[in-house]
């Protein structure tokens, strides 16, 4: 690899890399996100490996192994380019079959997408219901990268945006596009990101940071993950945009130790952009520098909490600090540090390529762009979705993910995991929106969308999201630590039938104080699915506790329903 | 020097503008309760007793005074009914653990907080740091430190630097509000370090009791406690 110093040089080699392929020959990529790995899509990708290799150099075949392609629920997935035929649940056996077909232009009827009622087939991605309701801005190039080669993301466009920025505007021009866009943090506040931008670029001091937030610790929520594992170079590119806006030249990727596979991707991505001069000094000749540093999580949710993630990084235990000044003023070291999740960061690119009119002309007045939603619960087709802001959630629920599974009715459908909320099936067709969710009481937060059907227990939901904050809390703070521990308390009672006149009191004044007292927004918002139950499903926390006080558990029903 | 004022219960209070809320009040006899702050220590903001209600451009909120800074034209209210509640569902929620702790029995009274509100759990530690604190920040020793996390964190006594430090030190005794942490210590020396008690340690049979701050605790009807005798002189 030869280090690019202009912008120019940086066209010369993309047009190099595209000279070099042929789009009308075939391309089998092979998902190895998250849930094909552990449907062992490897030993699908290396069946076609051996299939193709036979063929030799000449036939033209490529096999690249990508990133999630989204529909995780069917996996493997396989998509054979460039008709973008989508083969479903692929085993190695299938593999000579595929190859030979693609060779002849065929399909393998067998392995394409039919309905379950209609049997009606689906054969390229843009016809299978899943990915048909879908706008794939951010996640759509998976298919076409193999993350673990930098060409591959140059040859989509990459990297483009970044010498926009670097050669074409001033960085007060970068911000004022990125507030244009009103881009809001996909990481859970929704928080505009270039008004965060501007207080650091704004803070005293030179030194700066922007930091990635890669943790993504929340139960039901995968969307980050496939989005950087599969194109990790999109993730990049948005933090160097950002930091050339900021004025920063440190930035820290913050994820988690126990992903092995996006650990891999994100080493080799900064590897192969510092090879191109698309990172460290000088970058593409524009005199701007910027490094940039891994950090691994200490297996706790906590720290993917902004101040304990710093915290984390400056070697100390990811405690939430207490102090009620901004990150972004000081952050690390007491330094302006920017701090945005995966998703958001990878949204900057394409506002800067494309323009912040054309972004903001996507999504709803006060949420714009897409989201991505980590669809899964009780729902036909779990998944990763990339939908416009202001998509009703029916849309996604039924049109995308297929409808509740086993033919059962929704009950409910939870957004934001243990620090979300629920919303009756009643409201399903709230949109997709940062303040309409919140004022609902079920706020995006990372995008973990959980479908729940008639069968499910919201006191015992409840009481799960709970158990997992009472373990995953610092235990810092009086209100988060015992709050929690004494709600759980009762609705475990309730749960097992030991429910006591005066709970739903005890709950609401618990619940009360937690989201009021505590120190970070763990404990702050570790009441809101509570308060969401509360507020909608009341009467089945009544009539629960009422099974317990009359003293005969579940029997109580029967007998009162005879 | 005074380059803030601001309005604490409806008084005028002039301070410094490095200052905290609490300090503030402190400062003009405005007693805000705490749990964890202690003067010698950087604040903390753990036990969450000290909040209060903050206006600023006519927005409330809720913060803790030991960590919120003061600013020009600031109203602070140190009671009502929102902060009262608060402080009262903490002591009931501390008073799980310790129900017989002297401070926390003479806050319940103040608050009227019910002891008996929550299954008791009597773990006697209360979380409140002041012992690992004042052993890291003024000590220096780091002969007490948390270990876990939520629900299951504790303090515990390090054997290796116990054995050692503590012997002529054990301040932080003083500062504990239930006791445990010279429970935790001797318990510490029990399983990890039994007989290896210093000689200098071994003429004093009883521990040193409180002499430090914390006598000022109003003295209560329960008298199982040996906070209480802290007046009397260590036989």
């Amino acid at each position: 690899m030869t280090r690019l110093h202009s912008a120019t040089e940086l066209e010369q080699l993309r047009a190099g890399i595209l000279s070099s392929r042929n789009p009308a020959k075939p391309c089998i990529a092979v998902c190895a996100g998250a849930a094909c790995h552990g449907l062992d899509s490897s030993r699908v990708a290396n069946a076609f490996q051996t299939e193709v290799g036979k063929l030799g150099p000449d036939a033209g075949v490529e096999v690249r192994v990508t990133g999630c392609h989204g529909y995780c629920e069917k996996g493997p997935n396989v998509v054979v380019g460039p008709d973008e035929i989508c083969y479903f649940e692929v085993s190695p056996e299938d593999v000579p079959e595929i190859v030979d077909r693609t060779l002849r232009g065929e399909v393998v009827e067998r392995l394409v997408f039919a309905h379950p009622d209609t049997g009606e087939k689906a054969v390229h991605m843009g016809e299978v219901p899943f990915y048909k309701h879908q706008t794939r801005l951010l996640i759509g190039d998976n298919i076409r990268i193999d993350p673990m080669r930098v060409d591959d993301y140059l040859a989509v466009g990459g990297y483009a945006a970044l010498a926009k920025a670097l050669f074409q505007m001033t960085p007060d021009q970068v911000l004022d596009e990125v507030k244009k866009a009103n881009l809001r943090g996909r990481g859970g506040g929704g928080f505009p990101a270039g008004r965060k931008w501007e207080t650091a670029k704004n803070a005293p001091g030179k030194d700066k940071y922007v930091i990635v937030n890669a943790h993504e610790g929340e139960p039901g929520a995968f969307m980050d993950r496939a989005l950087f594992t599969g194109n990790p170079h999109k993730v990049i590119e948005g933090l160097i945009i950002g930091a050339y806006a900021i004025g920063s030249h440190r930035g820290f990727i913050y994820t988690r130790h126990d992903s092995p596979q996006l650990i891999q991707h994100i080493e080799q991505a900064l590897a192969q952009a510092e090879e191109y001069g698309l990172l460290g000094e000088n970058i593409l000749g524009s005199g701007f520098d910027f490094r940039v540093e891994v950090h691994y999580d200490v297996g706790i949710f906590v720290s993917g909490e902004s101040s304990a993630l710093m915290r984390s990084i400056e070697g100390l235990p990811p405690e939430p600090r207490p102090k009620y000044i901004r990150t972004s003023v000081a952050g690390i070291w007491d330094k302006p540090s920017n701090l945005n999740n995966v998703e958001t960061w990878a949204n900057v690119p394409q506002i800067v390529g494309r323009g912040a009119d054309w972004y903001a002309g996507i999504g709803t007045a006060g949420s714009k762009g897409t989201k991505l939603v980590s669809l899964s619960g009780n729902v036909v087709n779990s998944g990763v979705v990339e939908v416009p802001m202001g998509t009703p959630l029916r849309k996604i629920v039924y049109d995308i993910g297929g409808g509740v599974a086993g033919g059962k009715a929704a009950k409910a459908v939870h957004f934001g995991g243990p620090m979300g909320g629920s919303i009756p099936v009643s409201l399903i067709d709230a949109p997709l929106d940062f303040d309409e969710l919140a004022k609902l009481g079920a706020p995006i937060g990372a995008g973990g969308l959980l479908v729940m059907d008639e069968d499910t227990d919201m006191v015992d939901v409840a009481r799960y999201f709970l158990e997992f904050l009472t373990n995953e809390s610092c235990g810092k703070c009086v209100p988060c630590r015992e709050g929690m521990r004494q709600t759980l308390k009762v609705l475990t009672n309730i749960t097992k039938g030991k429910g006591r006149e005066g709970d739903i009191a005890q709950l609401e004044d618990l619940n009360d104080v937690t989201g009021a007292a505590c120190l970070c927004a763990l404990g702050r918002t570790a009441s809101d699915p509570l308060k969401s139950m509360l507020r909608y499903f009341k009467d089945e926390y009544e009539t629960q506790i009422a099974r317990g006080s009359e003293g005969k558990g579940s029997e109580a029903t029967g007998s009162a329903a005879r | 020097m005074s380059d803030v004022v601001m309005q604490i219960d409806g008084k005028e209070v002039k301070a410094r503008d490095d200052m905290t809320v609490l300090q503030a009040a402190r400062a003009a006899g405005i007693h805000i309760p705490t749990l964890c702050h202690h003067d010698k220590l950087e604040p903390f903001g753990a036990c969450r007793m000290c909040m209060v209600e903050v206006e600023t451009r006519g927005r409330k909120n809720y913060v803790v005074s030991c960590l919120y800074p003061v600013a020009m034209d600031l109203v602070v209210r140190t009671r009502s009914e929102r902060v009262d509640k608060i402080r009262r569902v903490i002591l009931e929620e501390l008073l799980a653990h310790a129900p017989n702790s002297p401070e926390l029995v003479a806050l319940a009274r103040e608050y009227s907080a019910d002891r008996d509100r929550f299954d008791k759990d009597p773990s006697f530690c209360i979380l409140c740091g002041l012992c690992v604190r004042y052993c890291a920040e003024v000590k220096q020793k780091n002969a007490v430190d948390f270990i876990e996390r939520g629900a299951r964190r504790e303090i515990s006594f390090i054997p290796e630097i116990a054995a050692t430090e503590c012997w002529d030190c054990q301040e932080c005794f003083a500062l504990c509000p239930t006791s445990y942490a010279q429970a935790a210590f001797f318990l510490t020396e029990a399983l990890a370090f039994p007989g290896r008690r210093k000689a200098s340690a071994k003429r004093m049979m009883t521990v040193k009791l409180p002499s430090m701050q914390r006598c000022d605790a109003q003295p209560t009807r329960l008298s199982n406690d040996r906070r209480c005798d802290c007046s009397k002189p260590a036989s």
